[in-house]
């Protein structure tokens, strides 16, 4: 398999606590890699480290490599351009409080794309690989905010696609969401692999188990195991990953 | 028996509550009524078209030139003080690190500034614009002297304003690798433009309301303040005027024409409606954008 990320002795302080602790990771190209254990474990901030979320974060220090294609996350490089590369999709459906229109053409607006057939053009794609066209193809310049949870994380989603990232991170992106939106959501990861490298956070294993090709363990800033999905369900090799995948803690 | 009591008791309590509620709400408005009343009663019988004439005289107490002066006066004031207040605010919430030693300096300061009497001010903007810069009493001297005393005001409500824009939605844009300028001037300030037009209308406010800092200042001439000519430096704003406050405070302090002054008052009244709701207006013209 391809890599596309490629962590090596990660570590991340938030002032004096450390967060992370000594992080080795692969994460490969155009698969689901999810990242699960209880909360506080540092699942999310390791997310955030992917694209650099954390450098808004005051007090936060990391050493190490992150390295993408090869690049270094951390280097010599432009930001914003790291995060049009690696979107992402938050916990709670964020849209901005405009129009739906507005809301997935404001990625490509910000890189530079001005002309409307070209903007019409992206946004008709975006929503269309977000499964959501066809629900709000007659009500673009309504405020993104009138549609329900599940509609709005759709939205957010398009929102990232528009921008034509290489890797898509979701910090639990269904948390928020009722099961319908949830499966939904779900089955449109599963369409999103063949195009994108996915690495999403989730609390729930079920989740975990059904859509993701790897699934990485983290516990209390550790990552203690890692490695094909299947595997880690069936027959965990750490003891504290088979405790926490059959309910002991967490 | 003693349930039996207690349940009495709280439904005591609840109706005493509510009647204490009701006529806090009561009080409240009718104050609001009473007054609003009681000026619209003494003054719109006093108002006469010799009232609004182009020219004040001592016969028609016209307080047409006050309108304008106040007009020119708030804009003036405003144009000075709202860009400062808002691009202050936006560096101390979204620029300026949190914890930063400066910044807990320039909030106190502000807090401590916005609770000075104004009279102190107009004392401050005579001695420092009036006689140091040598403008005179002026329009300009005036409205710099109102412009400095809604400065923190204006920028306390932006600050609150911007705190009140969620995180996630700089979040979500600075996801999308949209820069910091861009993620506050698309995203946040239009969110935040509610809460930062309420303090520009709390400015108005007190802008139109002021007399003590222009008696000193702008000073008292009843005339619209016309100088032209830029050329040989005799402008408008060079000129002493006052404004509709500060016309009353003269009526009623010449104590010639005191219904008069209450057909002031309606005017005032009338002027403050007409400024928030042109405020109104253009922060939703702004906001849609």
């Amino acid at each position: 398999m391809e890599k596309k990320f490629e962590i090596t002795d990660l570590n991340l302080w938030y002032d004096a606590f450390q967060a992370l602790k000594n992080i080795n990771i692969e994460i490969p190209k155009n698969n689901v890699t999810a990242f699960i254990g209880p909360s506080g474990c540092g699942k999310s901030t390791f997310l955030k480290t992917l694209n650099r979320m954390n450098d808004l974060v005051e007090g936060c220090k990391i050493n190490g490599k992150i390295l993408l294609d090869g690049e270094d996350v951390y280097g010599d490089i432009d930001v914003n351009a790291l995060r049009k590369r690696v979107g992402m999709v938050f916990q709670k459906p964020n849209p901005f409080p405009m129009s739906i229109y507005d809301n997935v053409a404001f990625g490509p607006r910000t890189h530079g794309k001005r002309s409307k057939h070209a903007l019409d053009e992206i946004v008709e794609t975006a929503l269309k690989n977000a499964a959501i066209w066809d629900e709000v193809k007659d009500r673009l310049k309504k405020s993104a905010l009138s549609l329900s949870g599940g509609q709005q994380q759709r939205i957010c989603i398009a929102r990232a696609l528009a921008v034509s990232p290489d890797v898509i991170l979701m910090d639990e992106p269904t948390s928020a969401l009722d099961p319908i939106s949830t499966s939904k959501i779900e089955d449109l990861i599963f369409d999103l692999k063949e195009k994108y490298s996915i690495i999403i956070v989730t609390h729930n294993m079920q989740q975990a188990a059904r859509i993701s090709d790897l699934t990485a363990f983290f516990l209390l800033g550790e990552l203690i195991e890692t490695g094909d999905t299947d595997k880690i369900f069936s027959m965990p090799k750490n003891k504290k990953t088979e405790d926490y995948i059959t309910g002991r803690f967490g | 028996m003693s349930k039996f009591l207690k349940l009495l008791r709280k439904k005591w309590f609840d109706w005493l509550l509510k009647i204490a509620l009701r006529l806090a709400a009561v009080l409240t408005i009718g104050v609001l009524f009473i007054i609003v009343g009681y000026i619209l009663i003494r003054g719109i019988p006093t108002l006469e078209a010799s009232m609004f004439a182009f020219k004040f005289n001592s016969d028609n107490q016209s307080m047409f030139p006050a309108l304008i002066s106040t007009v020119i006066i708030t804009l003036i004031s405003l144009v000075l003080a709202v860009p400062l207040g808002v691009f202050s605010a936006i560096y101390l919430v979204e620029y300026a690190k949190r914890g930063n030693k400066a910044v807990g300096v320039i909030r106190v300061t502000a807090e401590t500034l916005s609770g000075i009497p104004s009279i102190v001010y107009g004392l401050f903007g005579f001695l420092f614009f009036v006689i140091f810069m040598k403008w005179g009493n002026s329009v300009l001297a005036g409205s710099f002297t109102l412009a400095i005393m809604i400065l923190p005001l204006i920028m306390r409500t932006t600050e609150e304003a911007l705190k009140s824009v969620p995180d996630s939605f700089r979040e979500g844009s600075f996801g999308l690798g949209a820069g910091r300028l861009r993620t506050v001037f698309r995203i946040v300030l239009p969110s935040a433009m509610p809460g930062i037009l309420a303090g520009v209308i709390l400015g108005i406010g007190r802008i139109v309301g002021e007399t003590a800092a222009l008696l000193y200042t702008a000073g008292t001439v009843a005339q619209i303040p016309s100088g032209l000519n830029v050329f040989t430096g005799d402008v408008f704003w060079q000129d002493s005027a006052r404004t509709l406050s500060v016309h009353m405070y003269s009526l009623y302090r010449e104590g010639l024409y005191i219904d008069k002054m209450y057909g002031t008052a309606v005017i005032l009244l009338l002027l403050v409606i007409v400024l928030n709701t042109v405020s109104t207006f253009i922060a939703k013209k702004l906001t849609k954008k």
